[in-house]
C-alpha cells in the first residue's frame, strides 16, 4: 500500500494492550519516515470498556489524531465483537480486517441481561463487510510463544506481516527491541511478534 | 534513554501530547514542577518526574492541585520557572488562589497546564476550563498538535516572565492522549538562583486591580503578532472557518478532503484569551459567514462575536456565525456537548455549505440499518479481576443488608466511582468531585429524623487530597457516619502514582509514610483497619460501626491487583472450578459467581452449562473460592507450568 494516507484502527477491550500495540505500529512507521498521528482512548483501559486506537500514516502532511467514520483502511481487532463494532462504524468497501476470535464477555453478558452474539454470526458479518478478513488465533499463538498476554504483539506481527503496510518488518523489530530493555521480555515479545507474522502469512496463503 | 529526554536538536520523536508538553518545559529549563494526577493530564508530571533525575529540576506529586499550584507560585516568587499540570476539575480546586495571584503578579515564569477531558472519557464532567482564564483575566493559549504544544510551553514561560502573570495552557484529551512526531530542540541550561529580594512582595488586593488590566493589555498586544494564530486559504474568502485546538486540524483535513481549499479560509486561533482582535477583524470583516469549531463550550465563538460587534463601531461589517449557539455545530447528544470529531466537522460542513462526503456503500448502509436488531452488547466498565474494590463493595452490600435500615452509601472519585454501576452493585448514591462524599455525608449524618445509616467512601489518594476538612468537621459537629477509606496503596485510577501514604515520592525515593489511621485517631475518631478479602470479619466490623451511631472510620486495606501483579514475583496458585461440584443452573444460586459477584474472570461454560474461570483474565486473587455456596471454586495445589506466568511483560 503506497497511498498518501493510511488509516489503521486497533480495537479491543481495556487491559488487552491496545496502547502498547499502537505505539509499536506508529514508531515503526516513523522509522520508515512516515508522518504519524495516534488518537487513543485511555479512560477505559484496564477496566473492561471498549477501547480503540486510531493510527494514521501520511506521506507528506501531518494528519489529525482521529479517523472519520467510514474511513479505516485496516482494522486490527483483539476481540471479535469489538472488531465488528468498529468495522460497522469505520469500515468501507476496501477495509481489511485481522481479528483474534477469542471472545471477552461484557458484564451484561456474564450477568445474563444480554447475549453475546454467536461467533459464526460475527465472523460472517465481518467477512461480508470487509474486503478481506483474516482470523488469527492470537491468544493461542501468544501462549505458545510464552505468555498469552502477548496476544497484542502477535496481532502487531500479523499487521506487519500482512503486506498491507509499506513498513518493513525490521522497523517493527527494532522498535520492539528498543521498547523492551529487559532481555527476557524482549525475547518473548519478539517471539510473539514473529508468531503473528508467520500466522498471517500462513493464513493468507491458505 | 527515553527518547523524550534526548539532547539531540532536530531529531524527530514520537511523543504523546503530554510528553511533548513535558519536553517543552524541559527545553525551557524548568526548575520546579508539582502536580496532582488526573486523566488526561497525568503523564505530564510522570514524565517530568522521570526527567528530574537527568535535568535536576524539582518534581513532586502534591496532595492536591491547589497545593501544587501554590508551590509553583512559591518557586516563581523566588524567580524560578515552574509548571503544574492538572485536569479540568483541578483548576476549580486552584481557582481561589488563581483569583488573587493574578492581582499580586508573579516573578519567575509560571505555567498552569489544564487538560480538559472533552467527552468525559475519564471524568465526572466535561467542563471547559477556558472560562477560568476569562474569570481571572489571565492569558490562555491552546495548542492543536503535540509539536505545537511543546512550542507553546516554551513561549508561555517567556510570556509569564514578561507580563508577571501565570499563563494557562489548555490541552484536551485528543491532544494530551494523542501521539505525533515532535521535532526536538535544544535544552536550555538551568542557571537561575532562587532569591526573594526586598521588593519581591506578592499581595493580592483590589488596590492592584488596575495593574492586572495593564498587564492584560500588554498580553493582548503581544498576541496580535503571535505566530500561533494563522490564516490560510484564499484572500477575502466568503466563508471562513475559525477553530482552536485539535478542532483546527480536523477542519483543515476536512476542507482539503472536500476540495474546498480554494473557497474556504481557515483562521486558526492559538491565543484564545485574550483574542488578537485586530488580526481577527482583518480576516472576518471580509467574510460573509464564519463557522466555528472548538471543544466543548462556544468560548471562541462567543468571544469572536464580541470582537466583531465592537468592530461595527469602526465600520466593519459583521458576518453570520454558524456554531453551537446557532445549533449548526452539534454532536450526537447536542450542541456544546461532547468532544469535537472529524465526523461532526464533516456533517456541519455538509449542512452549512452543502459539501458532502461520498456516501457509504449500500452494504454498509444496510448493515447500519440492521445493527439495532443484532443487539450487540455494550461494554460497561468493571472493576478488574482481583480488584479489592469488588470485595469492599461486596462487604458493604452484605453489611447494609444485614443492618436492614436502608443505609445509604455516599461515593467519591477514584476507581471505586464505579460503585454507582453494576460492578459495584449500584451501591453508591452520589458521584461528583474529589472529597465531596465525606462532605455530603456530614450533612446526611446530622439530619434530625433521618434514620438511615450513612457510609461515605474515599480512596487513599482522595483521602489526602480533600477529605481531611470534611472528616474534622464530622467529628467536631458529631455527624453520625462511617467513613470507609478504600486503601489500595496508590492512585490507581490515573496510573498508580504514589501519595503520602505509600512511603514513596514522585522520584521513587523512600519517605516516611503518613498513616491514615494515625491521622483519623489524631482527630479522635475510633478507627479500625481490615482486609476486605476477609469478608466475614470486615462485614462484622462494619455492622458494629453502623450500630455505633457516631463518626467512625474503617480502613479497607488491600493492594490494587494491578500494582500487586507488577510487584509480585511469586507465582500464585491457579484458581479453577471443579465442574463435578458446580451444579450450574440446578444449584439455585442464580449463577452466583458470574451473575451476582460478577468478576470478569468468572464466565459461563455454554458447553457444560457450568461456571468456568477464564485463565487469561483471572488474577488468582482467590476471593471467589470463599463465596461459592457449593465450594466448587478451588485453588490448584501444585504450581502451574511456567509458561502461564502472568503480568510479566
Amino acid at each position: 500500500m503506497n497511498q498518501e494516507l493510511i488509516n489503521i484502527i486497533i480495537c479491543g477491550v481495556g487491559g488487552q494492550g491496545n496502547i502498547l500495540a499502537s505505539q509499536i505500529v506508529a514508531s515503526a512507521g516513523i522509522k520508515k519516515g512516515l508522518k504519524v498521528a495516534i488518537g487513543e482512548t485511555y479512560g477505559a483501559s484496564q477496566r473492561g470498556g471498549s477501547v480503540m486506537s486510531h493510527i494514521r500514516f501520511a506521506q507528506s502532511f501531518h494528519p489529525g489524531p482521529l479517523i472519520a467514520k467510514g474511513d479505516a483502511d485496516l482494522i486490527v481487532g483483539f476481540e471479535p465483537l469489538e472488531a465488528l463494532r468498529v468495522l460497522l462504524d469505520y469500515g468501507k468497501d476496501s477495509t481489511k480486517v485481522i481479528f483474534n476470535p477469542r471472545p471477552n464477555y461484557p458484564l451484561s453478558v456474564l450477568s445474563g441481561e444480554a447475549k453475546y452474539p454467536e461467533l459464526d454470526f460475527i465472523f460472517s458479518q465481518i467477512k461480508n463487510l470487509a474486503e478481506k478478513a483474516v482470523v488469527l488465533e492470537a491468544t493461542e499463538l501468544a501462549r505458545k510463544a510464552g505468555n498469552y498476554l502477548a496476544q497484542n504483539l502477535v496481532m502487531v506481527g500479523a499487521l506487519a506481516g500482512s503486506g498491507w503496510l509499506s513498513v518493513p518488518l525490521e522497523c517493527f523489530q527494532e522498535t520492539i527491541s528498543e521498547l523492551f530493555e529487559e532481555r527476557d521480555k524482549r525475547k518473548l515479545n519478539l517471539k510473539a511478534f514473529m508468531a503473528g507474522v508467520e500466522g498471517i502469512q500462513k493464513a493468507l496463503r491458505a | 534513554m527515553n527518547p523524550v529526554f534526548l539532547d539531540k536538536p532536530e531529531a524527530v520523536v514520537l511523543m504523546m501530547g503530554n510528553e511533548a508538553i513535558a519536553r517543552g518545559a524541559i527545553e525551557a529549563g524548568v526548575d520546579f514542577t508539582a502536580s496532582y494526577p488526573g486523566s488526561p493530564s497525568s503523564e505530564i508530571q510522570e514524565t517530568l518526574a522521570k526527567a528530574s533525575k537527568i535535568f535536576g529540576h524539582h518534581s513532586e506529586w502534591s496532595v492536591n492541585e491547589k497545593v501544587a499550584f501554590e508551590a509553583c507560585c512559591g518557586a516563581s516568587f523566588a524567580g524560578l520557572r515552574a509548571m503544574t499540570a492538572m485536569k479540568q476539575n483541578g483548576i476549580n480546586v486552584v481557582s481561589d488562589v488563581l483569583n488573587t495571584v493574578n492581582l499580586s503578579g508573579t516573578k519567575g515564569g509560571i505555567v498552569l497546564l489544564v487538560a480538559d477531558d472533552a467527552g468525559g472519557y475519564s471524568s465526572t464532567n466535561e467542563m471547559d476550563s477556558r472560562l477560568h482564564a476569562k474569570l481571572a483575566e489571565l492569558p490562555l493559549v491552546e495548542p492543536s498538535t503535540p509539536a505545537e504544544a511543546k512550542e507553546m510551553v516554551k513561549y508561555a514561560f517567556e510570556l509569564s516572565e514578561r507580563v508577571k502573570l501565570p499563563v494557562i495552557i489548555r490541552s484536551v484529551t485528543r491532544l494530551s492522549h494523542a501521539r505525533g512526531d515532535v521535532p526536538l530542540d535544544k535544552i536550555l541550561p538551568r542557571t537561575r538562583k532562587p532569591q526573594m529580594g526586598f521588593f519581591d512582595r506578592f499581595v493580592g488586593h483590589p488596590m492592584v486591580h488596575p495593574l492586572l488590566h495593564l498587564r492584560f493589555n500588554q498580553v493582548k498586544a503581544e498576541f496580535e503578532k503571535s505566530a500561533f494564530n494563522s490564516y490560510t486559504g484564499p484572500e477575502n474568502a466568503e466563508t471562513v472557518i475559525s477553530a482552536s485546538g485539535p478542532s483546527a486540524v480536523y477542519a483543515m483535513e476536512a476542507v482539503h478532503n472536500l476540495g474546498l481549499d480554494d473557497q474556504v479560509g481557515i483562521l486558526k486561533i492559538g491565543t484564545t484569551w485574550p483574542l488578537p482582535e485586530q488580526f481577527i477583524i482583518k480576516h472576518l470583516s471580509q467574510a460573509r459567514q464564519v463557522i466555528v469549531f472548538e471543544e466543548v463550550d462556544p468560548f471562541l465563538e462567543d468571544n469572536l462575536k464580541v470582537v466583531m460587534a465592537d468592530a461595527v463601531m469602526s465600520g466593519a461589517s459583521v458576518p453570520k456565525f454558524f456554531g453551537k449557539r446557532s445549533g449548526h455545530i452539534k454532536g450526537p447528544r447536542g450542541a456544546g456537548i461532547g468532544e469535537m470529531t472529524p465526523d461532526i466537522v464533516y456533517d456541519s460542513l455538509a449542512n452549512i455549505l452543502g459539501a458532502k462526503r461520498k456516501p457509504r456503500s449500500a452494504k454498509f448502509m444496510e448493515a447500519e440499518k440492521k445493527v439495532l436488531e443484532w443487539k450487540l452488547p455494550g461494554r460497561e466498565w468493571a472493576f478488574c479481576a482481583g480488584c479489592p474494590h469488588r470485595a469492599s463493595f461486596w462487604v458493604m452490600k452484605t453489611a447494609l443488608k444485614e443492618d436492614d435500615r436502608e443505609g445509604v452509601l455516599i461515593g467519591d472519585i477514584g476507581c471505586y466511582s464505579m460503585g454507582v454501576s453494576k460492578t459495584g452493585y449500584n451501591l453508591s448514591r452520589t458521584l461528583q468531585c474529589m472529597g465531596a462524599g465525606i462532605g455530603f455525608a456530614n450533612g446526611l449524618g446530622n439530619l434530625k429524623d433521618f434514620d438511615q445509616p450513612v457510609i461515605a467512601i474515599a480512596g487513599d489518594s482522595t483521602f489526602y487530597h480533600s477529605c481531611l476538612p470534611g472528616l474534622v468537621n464530622a467529628k467536631y459537629n458529631k455527624s453520625k457516619l462511617v467513613f470507609i477509606v478504600l486503601d489500595n496503596s496508590g492512585t490507581a485510577m490515573t496510573g498508580f502514582q504514589p501519595h503520602p501514604g505509600t512511603g514513596k515520592n514522585a522520584l521513587g525515593e523512600s519517605v516516611e509514610p503518613i498513616s491514615i489511621e494515625k491521622i483519623c485517631e489524631g482527630i479522635g475518631i475510633p478507627t479500625q483497619v481490615v482486609d476486605p478479602f476477609e469478608v466475614e470479619k470486615a462485614v462484622k466490623l462494619l455492622d458494629d460501626a453502623l450500630e455505633a451511631g457516631e463518626t467512625r472510620v474503617l480502613i479497607f486495606r488491600h493492594k490494587c491487583a494491578l500494582i500487586e501483579g507488577r510487584e509480585s514475583k511469586e507465582e500464585k496458585p491457579r484458581v479453577y472450578i471443579d465442574q463435578e461440584i458446580c451444579l450450574g443452573d440446578e444449584c439455585g444460586c442464580n449463577r452466583f459467581c458470574s451473575r451476582v459477584f460478577a468478576c470478569p474472570g468468572l464466565i459461563w461454560d455454554e458447553k457444560h452449562k457450568k461456571a468456568i474461570i477464564d485463565d487469561v483474565v483471572c488474577t488468582r486473587c482467590g476471593i471467589c473460592a470463599s463465596i461459592c455456596p457449593k465450594g466448587a471454586i478451588k485453588l490448584e495445589e501444585k504450581k502451574i507450568i511456567k509458561t502461564m506466568k502472568k503480568g510479566k511483560r
